[in-house]
C-alpha cells in the first residue's frame, strides 16, 4: 500500500516536470505565430473581461494602499519638487530668449515634417493588469487588433516612451515595458546628438542604460534621451524619432570604454493607468529619412 | 483531505481568484518598493494543507495560468511553483509540523524557492541584459513582504478548504494528550 502511494506520488511529479519541460522546449522552438502562442492569446482574450472587471472593482483598495504610500513620500517629494521648480524657473528664462532666436531660424528652415503626435494616430488604452516579475515587465491594455494595434508599435504616456506592443489579440494587447529584460531601442542624447541604445537593468525598473555610445564623454548628467527613429530605409525603426525616453541621472566610470550612463525614464512604470499606442509610427519618420 | 468535485472546485476557485487578484491588484501595490507575490504563498498553503501531489498539481496549474495571462514563456513558472508546492506537501507528510508559525516559514521558503528558481532558470535560458544588484534586494524584499502575508493567505485557504480537511496537527495532538491516545476511542 505504502509502496503504491510512493510510486503514484513519484509518477505524478515526474509527469508534471515532464509537462513543464515539453512546454518550455515547444515554446522556445515555435515561431511568434505558433500554436502555443495562439492558445496563450486565446486564453488571454477569454480572461481579459474578468481581469478588467476585477481591476475596476478593486481600484479603491489599490488607491487606499497607494494613499498610505503617497502620504509617507509626500514630504520628500515636496522638497524635490521645490528644487525642481527653482531649476525650471531659471530654465524658462533661458528658453524664452532661445525661443525668440528659434522663431527667426524657423522661418529660414523648411521643416519637412510636423512634430504633432496626431500623425502617428495614437489610440488611448486603459491598463488593467501588470506583471509582477522582475524579468517580464509587461502590462495589459484594453485595446487590440480591432482598434488598429499591432505588434512592435510604440507605446507612450503623457511623460514619454513606455514600451512597445508585445502580443495582440482582438480586444487587448500585452505591452513590453522599457524595463523588460528583452527591451531595447535606438536612442540619442537630445543635446549632443550622440546615438546609442537604451537597455534595461534587470531588477531595477527605474534605471536604464544608455549604451553603445560612440563618444560617451559628450553626454552629460541631466541630458534628455530621446528615440533616434529611422536612420535607414532598409531597417526602419518602429519608433518615431524624438519621443522622450528619460534623463541622464548619473555617469559611472571616467574612461571612454568603461563609462556607464544611467538614465531615469520619464514615465513611471509602476504608475500607469492610461497609455497611448502609436498605430502609425512610421507615418512621419519615413518622410524625414536621411538619404 | 477528502477528494470530490466540490473540493477540487474550491481548489480551482482559489487558484483563479488568487491569480486574478495577483494580476489586477496585488502586483500594482508596491510596499518597500516591491509588489507582493501571492502565487508561491497559495501553492505553499495548498501543499501544507492537502499534501505533496495536490501541492505540485496546484503549483503547475497556477504557474500555467500566470504564464498564459502574462504572455510569458510557458512552463517556466509552472516548474518553479510545482517544486514549491511539492516541497511544502512533503514537509507536511514527513514531519507533520504542529508549530503555529510553520505556514510563515514555509511561505517564506516557497517564495525564496520561486524567486531564486525563476532567476536561475532565466539565466539558464540565456538572458542578455545586464543584471543589477538591485535584483537581489528586490528578491529579498519580496521574501520579507511575502513572509508577512503568509499567515493570512494560509488561514484564508484553510477556511475555504476546512470542510474537506482532517484535523490539523495541533488539534490532533491536543486531543491525544487529553485523551491519552491518538484517538478518542482509546479512552474506552
Amino acid at each position: 500500500m505504502y509502496d503504491r502511494q510512493v510510486r503514484r506520488r513519484r509518477a505524478v511529479l515526474l509527469a508534471l516536470v515532464a509537462c513543464c519541460l515539453v512546454l518550455l522546449t515547444a515554446y522556445f522552438g515555435e515561431s511568434s505565430d505558433g500554436p502555443l502562442r495562439s492558445v496563450q492569446t486565446g486564453a488571454m482574450e477569454v480572461v481579459a473581461p474578468v481581469q478588467e472587471g476585477a481591476n475596476r472593482a478593486l481600484k479603491p483598495f489599490r488607491d487606499l494602499f497607494g494613499w498610505f504610500g503617497d502620504t509617507l513620500d509626500a514630504k520628500d517629494e515636496r522638497d524635490k519638487l521645490e528644487a525642481e521648480r527653482d531649476r525650471l524657473r531659471a530654465e524658462v528664462a533661458r528658453l524664452q530668449s532661445a525661443a525668440s532666436e528659434n522663431d527667426e531660424l524657423r522661418d529660414m528652415v523648411d521643416y519637412a515634417r510636423g512634430s504633432g503626435l496626431d500623425a502617428y494616430e495614437p489610440v488611448t488604452a486603459r491598463v488593467y493588469s501588470r506583471s509582477f516579475s522582475s524579468w517580464y515587465e509587461t502590462i495589459e491594455i484594453n485595446k487590440g487588433s480591432s482598434d488598429g494595434v499591432a505588434r512592435n508599435q510604440p507605446v507612450i504616456n503623457g511623460k514619454g516612451l513606455v514600451g512597445k506592443v508585445k502580443t495582440v489579440s482582438d480586444g487587448n494587447a500585452v505591452v513590453m515595458l522599457l524595463s523588460d529584460s528583452e527591451f531595447g531601442v535606438s536612442a540619442r542624447a537630445a543635446a549632443s546628438g550622440q546615438p546609442g541604445s537604451i537597455l534595461p537593468v534587470a531588477g531595477s525598473p527605474g534605471d536604464l542604460l544608455f549604451d553603445l555610445v560612440p563618444e560617451a564623454k559628450e553626454v552629460r548628467k541631466g541630458d534628455s534621451i530621446v528615440t533616434a527613429g529611422t536612420i535607414s530605409d532598409r531597417l526602419p525603426s518602429p519608433f518615431p524619432q524624438g519621443i522622450p525616453i528619460g534623463q541622464v541621472k548619473r555617469i559611472e566610470g571616467e574612461g571612454e570604454l568603461d563609462r556607464t550612463i544611467h538614465v531615469a525614464p520619464f514615465a513611471d512604470m509602476r504608475d500607469l493607468d492610461f497609455v497611448q499606442v502609436l498605430t502609425k509610427p512610421t507615418a512621419d519618420a519615413r518622410a524625414s529619412t536621411t538619404p | 483531505m477528502t477528494w470530490n468535485a466540490t473540493s477540487v472546485g474550491r481548489l480551482l476557485a482559489i487558484g483563479l481568484v488568487g491569480g486574478i487578484l495577483q494580476l489586477t491588484t496585488v502586483s500594482q501595490v508596491a510596499i518597500f518598493g516591491v509588489p507582493a507575490d501571492l502565487s508561491p504563498l497559495l501553492v505553499a498553503a495548498i501543499g501544507l494543507l492537502c499534501g505533496s501531489i495536490a501541492g505540485a498539481c496546484f503549483g503547475f496549474g497556477l504557474g500555467l495560468f500566470m504564464d498564459t495571462l502574462l504572455a510569458q514563456t510557458l512552463g517556466l513558472t509552472s516548474l518553479v511553483l510545482l517544486t514549491a508546492g511539492y516541497g511544502a506537501g512533503r514537509l507536511r507528510e514527513l514531519r507533520d509540523p504542529a508549530h503555529a508559525l510553520i505556514p510563515v516559514a514555509v511561505g517564506a521558503a516557497a517564495t525564496a524557492t520561486a524567486a531564486i528558481g525563476f532567476t536561475v532558470l532565466q539565466f539558464l535560458l540565456g538572458v542578455d541584459g545586464p543584471v543589477s544588484l538591485l535584483l537581489v534586494r528586490q528578491i529579498l524584499m519580496t521574501i520579507v513582504l511575502n513572509t508577512l502575508l503568509a499567515m493570512p493567505v494560509y488561514l484564508a485557504c484553510r477556511r475555504v478548504l476546512a470542510r474537506f480537511l482532517p484535523d490539523d496537527p495541533r488539534r490532533r495532538r491536543r486531543r491525544a494528550y487529553t485523551t491519552g491516545g491518538l484517538s478518542p476511542l482509546s479512552r474506552a
